[in-house]
């Protein structure tokens, strides 16, 4: 399941509102840099237990000299335990941002690290490759730049077999792909790729979780639609992916995340998503959704909208392919289970994440836009009124729903029977007067769709002063073709 | 946000698509004023629309400050010995000493006692190193096979695969896996130390040993056969053992020229 997230080098006695408090101010720095196309997280692997054997965890400043000290001693000293100490020592002292920049600038030291790195004394190297780890999991450009030198090492150590330490490459690697196209224009070329696809088929969760991690660094560059993903697409990680995303008592809620989040990269980018969906994406994800409804049915709350994000919008992505338009085909998604699911998410995200129902809301649409069948299952499934209760939550909410209300109305009389009389109307009057500009247009159209569909409708319209609401939009330029041509419809039926 | 009852149920039913109600277009619904079309929306990967999933995201990735792994306990143990004959390290975690086993014992040369990272890497010391029918080969064909895993391109000898390592891969020149096979000198006393002096390369770096070779005092098992070459299964594990485990020394350069 979901490792422990709350880690034990929690300083003790912090406030709870000292954390939310923190937490909003990386979520606003994270707004910004996204807005500023400088997206970029990385991850570091410490391990709680080893540090607490170790005795007193405190990152030290170390100095020139002692850096040297150090190396030599993990280089020559006589007695094993004590080279290890010493690369120990190291490590911990490259915890701290001033000793990073004194090592790197210090000559021969970091090859002298890559020396560590490879040579047979598997403690060294391990010891070696979590200093490397430090380094790279800094936000200074030089000091994960200056690892560069390890990396063909990296990418051979992912070949091996003791998981531990490839989880370690493999989380050094995903953070200094992500450091600089400089850094990627040299991994590429290195074989990163064969590599991965390579390292996928572990049966060792952590690595593969590592490795869903790297690969997302990765696809995630801004030049992956056109230098990373179309090699990724003629490898074999696709059919491994989406193999570890099948839903079933293997799946690995930690791993899933990662991958799920490769593919939407992939997916959105849009090189070749045919190919993806010739593979069983659509059906793999959608049966991956109703897996995690139903997970949130038991109320298994571990993190699950982590996951659902990215499924969601794979699988909006997906239904817009021209593969999945021939009707009745092999690649359609026509299960209304999905629909279901994606029901029960909307309940769970309406308490827990308000800001998710946009994208569940996106793929309602996408099902409903040009089925019938779903639409039908909407109404069979009596899953209006459920929707109705949404449009309080935000304007971008309301216009999602409405339009999905549109995609049901616009299939004709015997699909608005089902829409009137009901609560659709009275809810109508009340997005109607909005003074949000697009709600109301939204409004507008649906309400004319209702008109054309179920002139009765007209009547009871009338009747809840639905011609005074209309007149506040008379004037809005962008409304008022509409309003006058409802207005007159009301007046002649 | 109220869900019908039955609702939760079918989710663990069937597999099922509702038969549709019959569609029944009335060309006025999209007639101007009015524009709706109901139609599948697809975004982009920079789209605003994904702001909030992706500082979710993020949120994640970052707040992963300590995270153990593998499993949540991690149990100390006693102290143990590595059980290779020839091997003495002391461990007392289950990692450490699973690292040193796949580092130092795992893929092993049967001929010199050199350790590789990988079986990919050690197959081709064996070929390149072992194999006399390989040397015979290379002489008429570009057999010296590309390191990086997905490149297929062969070479006529070492150093035209270092050279593509290097410009078409980027990778360093003293690679250190990519060591150039030393040409046989007469055996001599001292050849096994020499042979490791030479393999260091710019050795003063490197503590005690070659990259590749198994260290002197960890007394690498060496099964060599007694009599017979073999010719299959190469690569014998190294909790084999014939004879006595034995250093590589002045004893073993011996016993190599024998066989030969």
């Amino acid at each position: 399941m979901w490792r422990g997230r709350q880690g034990r080098l929690r300083p003790v006695g912090c406030v709870v509102e000292e954390l939310r408090c923190r937490r909003r101010e990386r979520e606003a720095a994270l707004r910004k840099a996204r807005r500023e196309q400088q997206l970029v997280s990385k991850r570091l692997l410490r391990d709680d237990l080893l540090e607490e054997a170790e005795g007193e965890c405190v990152a030290m400043i170390l100095g020139e000299a002692e850096i040297q000290q150090f190396l030599q001693l993990a280089q020559r000293g006589t007695d094993e335990k004590q080279r290890e100490r010493a690369l120990v020592s190291l490590r911990r002292g490259l915890q701290h941002p001033q000793t990073q920049q004194t090592f790197i600038w210090l000559e021969g030291s970091m090859r002298t690290l890559v020396g560590l790195l490879t040579s047979n004394r598997a403690l060294l190297q391990l010891e070696a490759a979590r200093c490397l780890h430090e380094l790279s999991h800094s936000e200074q450009s030089a000091v994960a730049e200056a690892c560069l030198p390890a990396t063909s090492y990296l990418l051979t150590y992912l070949s091996g077999h003791s998981s531990d330490f490839i989880e370690l490459c493999l989380y050094t690697l995903g953070n200094l792909i992500v450091e600089s196209e400089a850094v990627r224009r040299r991994l590429l070329p290195q074989g990163i790729v064969p590599a991965l696809a390579a390292c996928i088929q572990s049966p060792h969760l952590t690595v593969l979780e590592a490795l869903g991690y790297a690969l997302s660094q990765l696809l995630q560059a801004k030049e992956a639609p056109e230098m990373i993903i179309p090699s990724v697409l003629g490898s074999t990680l696709p059919q491994h992916i989406l193999q570890l995303l099948q839903p079933g008592p293997k799946l690995n809620p930690g791993v899933a995340v990662e991958f799920a989040w490769c593919l939407h990269y992939i997916i959105c980018s849009q090189v070749n998503n045919a190919l993806l969906i010739s593979q069983g994406g659509l059906s793999t994800l959608g049966l991956l959704l109703l897996d995690v409804a139903g997970a949130v049915q038991r109320t298994e709350d571990a993190g699950l909208e982590l996951l659902v994000c990215p499924v969601l919008r794979c699988l909006s992505n997906l239904l817009t392919e021209a593969a999945v338009e021939v009707v009745g085909g092999p690649n359609q998604l026509e299960d209304e289970r999905v629909v279901v699911a994606l029901y029960i998410l909307l309940q769970f995200f309406v308490q827990k994440q308000p800001s998710l129902l946009p994208e569940c809301l996106w793929l309602l649409n996408n099902l409903t836009a040009n089925s019938p069948s779903f639409c039908t299952s909407l109404l069979s499934m009596d899953l209006i009124k459920p929707l109705l209760q949404l449009l309080p939550v935000s304007n971008v909410v309301s216009v999602l729903v409405l339009t999905v209300l549109c995609n049901v109305a616009e299939k004709g009389p015997a699909y608005c029977q089902h829409l009137w009389p009901g609560p659709l109307l009275p809810c109508l009057m009340g997005t109607l007067a909005s003074s949000d500009t697009e709600v109301v247009g939204q409004s507008l159209e649906l309400l004319h769709l209702l008109f054309l569909y179920r002139p009765e409708a007209v009547e009871a319209f009338l009747q809840h002063s639905g011609l005074q609401v209309l007149e506040k939009h008379q004037e809005e330029a962008q409304l008022q073709d509409r309003v006058h041509a409802l207005q007159k419809t009301a007046l002649h039926r | 946000m109220q869900l019908p009852p039955a609702l939760h149920s079918r989710l663990l039913g069937a597999p099922g698509a509702a038969e549709p109600l019959p569609v029944e277009r009335d060309p006025a619904a999209g007639a101007p004023p009015f524009h709706f079309a109901a139609r599948r929306v697809r975004f982009p990967r920079d789209h605003e629309f994904f702001e909030d999933g992706d500082v979710q995201r993020h949120l994640y990735l970052q707040d992963v400050l300590t995270q153990v792994t593998g499993s949540p306990e991690r149990p100390r143990v006693p102290e143990f010995t590595c059980q290779v004959a020839g091997c003495c390290q002391v461990f007392d975690s289950l990692e450490n000493y699973e690292h040193h086993y796949h580092t130092l014992h795992r893929n092993v040369c049967s001929f010199c006692g050199r350790a590789f990272p990988s079986v990919h890497l050690l197959d081709v010391h064996i070929l390149e190193w072992h194999d006399s029918l390989f040397q015979i080969l290379s002489e008429r064909q570009d057999m010296y096979q590309c390191l990086v895993e997905g490149c297929a391109e062969r070479f006529r000898s070492g150093r035209d695969r270092k050279e593509h390592l290097v410009r078409r891969h980027l990778y360093p020149a003293d690679f250190r896996f990519d060591k150039p096979k030393r040409s046989r000198g007469p055996a001599m006393p001292g050849a096994a130390i020499q042979e490791s002096a030479e393999a260091l390369g710019e050795g003063e770096e490197q503590s005690g040993g070659d990259a590749m070779d198994v260290c002197p005092e960890h007394a690498a098992p060496r099964p060599e056969p007694v009599g017979e070459r073999r010719t299959y299964g190469h690569r014998i594990p190294s909790t084999i053992c014939f004879g006595q485990g034995a250093s590589r020394g002045f004893k073993n350069t011996k016993k190599r020229k024998e066989h030969q």
